[in-house]
């Protein structure tokens, strides 16, 4: 059980405490991996882009100035890092990527029970939103972020957030709808 | 939020735009009040809150079956921190329970858990209701995302996320009386997997026994586990 606030670990962490950076590392390698990887979709990637975010919090540990949880300081990080990565990648990949999260259209008895099976076409749909809108599913849904700290770590406004995340349910009903569900507003 | 609760035509109320944090545990409690009377009062509210639910028990999916980074992450890291110019390194006090901690967010599958899994389920339990007795001594601690997420095997596996009020002997006493067993959580917040029956039930009945435990104070949020 933890027992040394995120806070004091990061103080530590300041003044060049190793074990404190193992300790927050195993705090937050897990959520942070799952958070990128719904955002670059990329195993390989998603790794590289954990180490560099715990890299920065090793470096820039001295700057942090508790405005916003460590938590929601250290997911900034990693978005920051996820769009960098995802402003890089080419067309060509983000095609491919593309046609990794459509399903085959040949409908063989898996696929055809698949649609018919309504959590499994929501997740579907789930996998097809855009990075906006996936990455404020996941901080709701995945991380419990609340509606505070996930305008801290996408750096909009509150009321902004909660708009965003309903037009991503908006979205999810359309494509709901497109596979056969209809839920109704939104 | 009473206030803005009436929504104007084509616009969401502020009840409706909250629903994902109600479903997710993370409003203030008045705010989880108001919501909570509001689903009393509406059903096509509730109606569409079920879909929320659901919402979240498929994202919950999504991110577990990401599973865990390499093991080598921390080398990787440290590897990094070392090519970096040195820097003052501090006393090690504290190191055990640290170790502990890294050791404690590494899955069952990465310590090999298939011939861990009984044992671990059991020490998870107790780690877990442990960990809620020493949430209530300190109020306002962290409570962190890391607990491994066990890969259910065989059986009826459900979501559940505890009342804050729920203490430690209450949440105990719900697993026991109902032949229930925490598995792993919490998983990206506050939801603990649940098995329900040590067999996979009929479609139609585990809804039933969803509806029966969350009769239960202790229960907050249920859902089945996709």
């Amino acid at each position: 059980m933890p027992t040394t606030s995120d806070e004091s670990l990061i103080a530590a962490i300041a003044q060049g405490d190793r074990p404190a950076m193992e300790a927050l590392f195993a705090r937050y390698r897990i959520p942070v991996f799952r958070f990128l990887m719904r955002m670059v979709r990329n195993e390989t990637t998603a790794e590289d882009l954990s180490s560099d975010v715990f890299l920065d919090v090793w470096r820039q540990a001295g700057t942090f100035e508790g405005r916003s949880a460590v938590s929601t300081w250290i997911f900034s990080i990693a978005r920051y890092k996820a769009l960098n990565a995802l402003s890089r990648r080419s067309t060509e990949e983000l095609d491919d990527e593309k046609a990794d999260t459509i399903p085959d259209q040949a409908d063989d008895p898996e696929i055809a029970l698949a649609k018919k099976d309504k959590a499994a076409v929501l997740r579907q749909c789930l996998l097809k939103l855009s990075v906006e809108h996936r990455e404020i599913v996941n901080l709701v849904y995945y991380q419990h972020k609340s509606v505070e700290e996930v305008a801290g770590i996408v750096g909009i406004p509150e009321a902004t957030v909660k708009t965003r995340m309903f037009y991503a349910r908006k979205k999810l009903s359309e494509l709901l709808t497109e596979q056969g569900i209809e839920r109704g507003w939104p | 939020m009473t206030n803005a609760n009436k929504a104007t035509p084509g616009e969401p109320s502020e009840v409706e735009l909250l629903l994902p944090w109600y479903a997710a545990g993370t409003l203030d409690p008045n705010e989880m009040k108001e919501i909570e009377a509001a689903l009393a009062n509406d059903p096509e509210l509730a109606s569409r809150y079920e879909w929320v639910r659901s919402e979240l028990a498929e994202e919950t999916a999504i991110g577990d079956a990401v599973g865990e980074p390499s093991s080598a992450d921390i080398k990787t890291l440290f590897a990094k921190i070392d090519a970096m110019p040195a820097r003052r390194s501090q006393t090690a006090s504290g190191l055990s329970e640290r170790i502990a901690e890294f050791l404690a967010s590494l899955s069952p599958r990465t310590l090999g858990w298939s011939a861990m899994a009984a044992a671990l389920a059991i020490v998870l339990q107790a780690a877990v209701l442990g960990g809620i007795a020493f949430h209530e001594k300190t109020p306002g601690s962290y409570q962190t995302a890391s607990v491994p997420s066990a890969a259910p095997g065989d059986g009826s596996y459900v979501l559940i996320r505890f009342t804050p009020q729920a203490t430690a002997e209450d949440i105990s006493t719900f697993l026991e009386a109902n032949d229930l067993s925490i598995v792993s959580g919490p998983s990206g917040g506050q939801l603990y997997q649940v098995r329900v029956a040590p067999k996979k039930l009929p479609d139609d009945e585990l809804p039933r026994v969803m509806r029966r435990l969350q009769k239960d104070k202790v229960v907050g949020f249920i859902a089945a586990m996709p």
